[in-house]
């Protein structure tokens, strides 16, 4: 814990009034902070001050600057990853569907028990490695079951956690930060 | 003093006990089955239950403020069940449990007893204890059955015999109650159960239960069931003892109309269960004449200094965390080395017994967040996680094995690269460099130490060439000065 | 020498010695936002319970008035084909049906009562949402055993003791919280065999409900 206290003094500014956090496990992050009992009550202070324009992507986006439609374009089948901190601590509910929905020429695919957790968890991938690669399987194994081209979420960490499995298992499908798909510009040929 | 959960002291770490449950495809096969219909009933009673949010919270309040003044309630709960004609017994430990009990039983002149489901008695291990002492303890569960019968573990706190199927169920009746045309089907092996049984229910002195309430007010006792069972045991005894932990007592009669609303649908996923028995002291003519309750401390008082560990105490023992763990889906109760499994468990074995036995279970959680989310009582357990792992953490550093550890060490490198923006940057350049030694394919394919639990399963894509932070920087540098607010 | 402190002593010193001295007892305080009263008249609320009754398989037998009682407990007997028929000395006598073998509640063994296949009593209330009926053991509902052994239990259920809610139902027998009490939620069941639900483990396998008089 004390690492995510440095972390987040080295990068916070104080004075920046925004702070957009698109890796979302740090978005949650000084929720658990705030009763670890780890952090100094001075910086607990700017912490809290800094927490009302802390905003994940989906939710700058659909609450702050009211926009749905952000102008892009991607030609491809997308299944949607609800990492849990998005769904149980953010609260994002459909900010991120809305969002993907809106994108020109995307399909939108539903992945089968999709908020059931990929196994990331943090240091869990490595501590309890086995536990993690079978939630991992199964997850995967959901992904597969809808045939989509691309899977994307708002968390890196599930990401890069989702990535290395597929990867591994010789698949084809891509893993995009939801960020990278509003930002595409790609038009069917 | 002797706090005793179960046989922790004697579990593996929960990874080394979950790699062998993950081998176990039988049992992963039935747990996904069996948490698959609960967690999917209960939902579907959650959603026509338009004030579930409410009565979640009405329980959460209830129980807290309950604990927060847990000698009241305990006094008056004593004082009203006594004058009502039962007696009250208080234990430390499990020992003493163990030790009221035989006693008990033995002024009674009885060398067996029924039971019906009490994971505490599983908690203090009371079987093994009525045992030595010479006296046989039959349980009535169907399901404590089949583990007892099969000389097993139970694997779940609703369904503790979810890791056997029917067939391995037919052969454990046949062989045990001599039944030699028994088929596997579940009517006929549930009605052999309840011929063996009666004969028991009949015939038996003494009754042994737990409670899932006691009622401070009116000194009375409820127990929750679906089989009947329990009814059994608390009704056709002439002596009934019922072993509860402290931290069941309620306030009120009143307080029942919430937690019987949220038990059975979080539990079974119904409206509700098919019987609750509920009785004050001795009820003349009705029942057994003389009923003695143990309030079991055996650890629970370890919890009561802190507001966050109390909240542990909230449980109503429902199960429903069980059914919604990604965790437990894949491994089942047994690895969790307790008789509480799941993430209650995880935090509530550490607590009672000692950190020392399970240092691992507060690991054992992604920290995902689906148990705080069915938990009808509203306990946050993945806050409670974190606090048990700072707990682990702050143990380990006084140790030298813990200091040396990989993850501390780790952990503490990783503190002093992000103390400094300067060596942060330089960290990652190193990384950069130093991630060639292991780049195969454009992949990071086999990492060393701590680290290769990552790349056992899955590939890693190596840090890109160009940080974020370069890319800013060179961004802003590219860009005429605006309103630049957010700094690299 | 002080004796050994007793463990009642030692539990409540550690309690009170975790707690902070100045702490103040809210139970009163508790809000409680829930659904207290239901919104449905009782005519609604006992189709709600007829639906939950039949969910579970209970025989359901209408009755106008008392004087029917005694035909409907016939019809519900010679439907099970059964004879003899377990009730409390409490029982009212114009309601007993004719032509059966009678067994009055005086103190019988348990052996007895198990051999006798079925039992009618009356009952304190019933919850329409869950479909729970409540027996509190006094006068003519009897002592637990009962309803616990024979495996019928015909149970007679007044119109105006149907409730709405688990609320209003445990408000209105809570004059009688210091009695025993069962509530019975249809048939027994496991699941504990490959999750397949099976009916009737333990108790009655056999539940007749009969409604009667006015709302």
């Amino acid at each position: 814990m004390a690492i995510i206290e440095l972390a987040l003094r080295v990068n916070m500014q104080p004075a920046a009034s925004l702070v957009v956090l698109v890796a979302l496990n740090v978005a949650s992050f000084p929720l658990p902070l705030v009763s670890s009992g780890f952090v100094d009550p001075v910086f607990l202070a700017d912490v809290r001050a800094l927490l009302p324009r802390i905003f994940e992507l989906s939710e700058l986006l659909v609450n702050r600057l009211g926009v749905v439609d952000v102008g892009a374009a991607f030609p491809h089948s997308v299944a949607y990853h609800p990492s849990c901190h998005s769904v149980r601590v953010l609260h994002l509910g459909d900010k991120p569907t809305r969002l993907l929905r809106a994108v020109h020429g995307l399909t939108l695919i539903d992945i089968p028990n999709k908020e059931q957790c990929c196994g990331f968890g943090g240091t869990f991938a490595v501590k309890n490695a086995d536990v993690s690669g079978a939630m991992l399987a199964e997850k995967q194994a959901n992904i597969l079951a809808t045939g989509a081209e691309v899977v994307t979420a708002v968390d890196n960490s599930c990401l890069m956690h989702i990535y290395g499995g597929l990867h591994r298992a010789g698949s084809k499908i891509r893993t995009l930060h939801l960020a990278e798909i509003l930002a595409s510009q790609e038009r069917a040929q | 003093m002797s706090i005793r959960v179960g046989k922790t002291s004697r579990a593996p770490d929960f990874p080394v006990a979950a790699k062998t449950a993950l081998k176990n495809t039988q049992l992963r096969q039935n747990v996904h089955h069996a948490t698959d219909v609960i967690r999917n009933k209960r939902a579907l009673r959650v959603q026509e239950t338009s004030d579930w949010q409410e009565l979640r919270q009405a329980a959460h309040d209830i129980k807290n403020n309950t604990l927060a003044h847990l000698d009241h309630y305990l006094v008056e709960f004593e004082r009203n069940c006594q004058n009502a004609g039962g007696t009250v017994h208080w234990a430390r430990d499990a020992d003493e449990a163990n030790a009221i009990a035989i006693r008990l039983i033995q002024q009674y002149g009885g060398d067996e007893v029924i039971k019906v489901k009490t994971m505490t008695s599983d908690e203090v291990q009371m079987n093994v204890a009525l045992k030595a002492a010479g006296i046989t303890p039959h349980e009535t569960d169907l399901a404590d059955m089949i583990v007892q019968l099969g000389d097993d573990e139970p694997s779940h706190i609703v369904v503790p015999a979810l890791h056997r199927n029917r067939f391995e169920i037919r052969d454990i009746f046949s062989r045990k109650m001599g039944l030699k045309n028994l088929t596997a089907e579940p009517e006929a092996l549930a009605g052999a159960a309840r011929q063996y049984l009666r004969e028991r229910f009949l015939h038996v002195k003494i009754g042994i239960s737990g409670a899932n309430f006691a009622i401070a007010e009116s000194g009375s006792v409820c127990v929750v069931e679906s089989e009947g069972n329990g009814r059994m045991c608390v009704t056709l005894p002439d002596v009934l003892i019922t072993l509860v932990g402290i931290e069941k007592i309620i306030p009120t009669f009143q307080d029942l109309e919430v937690f019987l609303q949220l038990l059975p649908r979080s539990a079974t996923g119904e409206r509700m269960n098919p019987y609750n028995s509920l009785w004050t002291g001795v009820h003349a003519g009705d029942g057994p004449q003389a009923f003695h309750v143990i309030l079991l401390d055996n650890g629970r008082t370890k919890l009561m200094h802190s507001e966050m560990e109390r909240e542990t105490l909230d449980c109503i023992r429902c199960g429903a965390c069980l059914n919604a763990c990604p965790v437990y889906r894949e491994t089942g109760g047994h690895a969790y080395g307790s008789i509480y499994s799941g993430p209650i468990g995880a935090i509530l074995s550490p607590q009672l017994n000692s950190l020392e036995y399970s240092r691992s279970l507060p690991y054992a959680s992604s920290l995902c967040g689906a148990c705080y989310e069915v938990c009808p009582v509203k306990i946050n357990i993945p806050e409670i996680l974190i606090h048990l792992r700072g707990r682990v953490v702050r143990a380990d550093q006084k140790t030298l094995s813990g200091t040396l550890s990989q993850m501390n060490l780790a952990m503490q490198g990783a503190a002093l690269v992000f103390s400094s923006r300067r060596r942060y940057e330089a960290a990652q350049r190193l990384g950069r460099m130093g991630q060639m030694l292991f780049q195969r394919n454009g992949q990071l394919e086999h990492l060393p130490g701590m680290a290769g639990g990552w790349t056992r399963f899955r590939d890693l894509r190596p840090l890109p060439k160009q940080s974020f932070r370069d890319w800013w920087k060179a961004r802003a540098a590219a860009t005429p000065a605006t309103e630049s607010e957010a700094r690299s | 020498m002080t004796p050994a402190p007793s463990a009642l002593e030692e539990i409540l010193a550690r309690i009170r010695a975790a707690l902070p001295a100045d702490r103040v007892n809210e139970a009163e305080k508790i809000s409680r936002t829930y659904n207290r009263t239901g919104d449905l008249d009782r005519e609604a609320c006992i189709d709600l319970l007829l639906d939950r009754l039949a969910d579970y398989e209970a025989e359901i037998l209408h009755v106008a008035e008392e004087s029917g009682l005694s035909a409907a407990i016939t019809q519900a007997l010679n439907h099970a084909h059964e004879q003899r028929v377990l009730v409390d000395a409490e029982f009212p006598t114009d309601w007993l049906p004719e032509g059966f073998d009678i067994v009055v509640d005086h103190e019988l063994s348990i052996l007895d009562m198990n051999g006798i296949p079925a039992v009618v009593t009356t009952c304190e209330a019933a919850t329409a949402s869950t479909g729970t009926i409540f027996l509190v053991h006094h006068g003519a509902q009897g002592r637990r055993a009962i309803t616990l052994l024979p495996d019928h239990h015909i149970c007679l259920l007044h119109r105006a003791q149907v409730y709405e809610l688990i609320p209003e139902t445990i408000a209105a027998i809570a004059g009688h919280r210091s009695e025993s009490i069962t509530t019975i939620s249809g048939p027994s069941a496991t699941s504990d065999i490959e999750m397949t639900r099976i009916r009737g483990v333990h108790g009655p396998r056999r539940l007749t409900v009969i409604l009667y008089g006015r709302i």
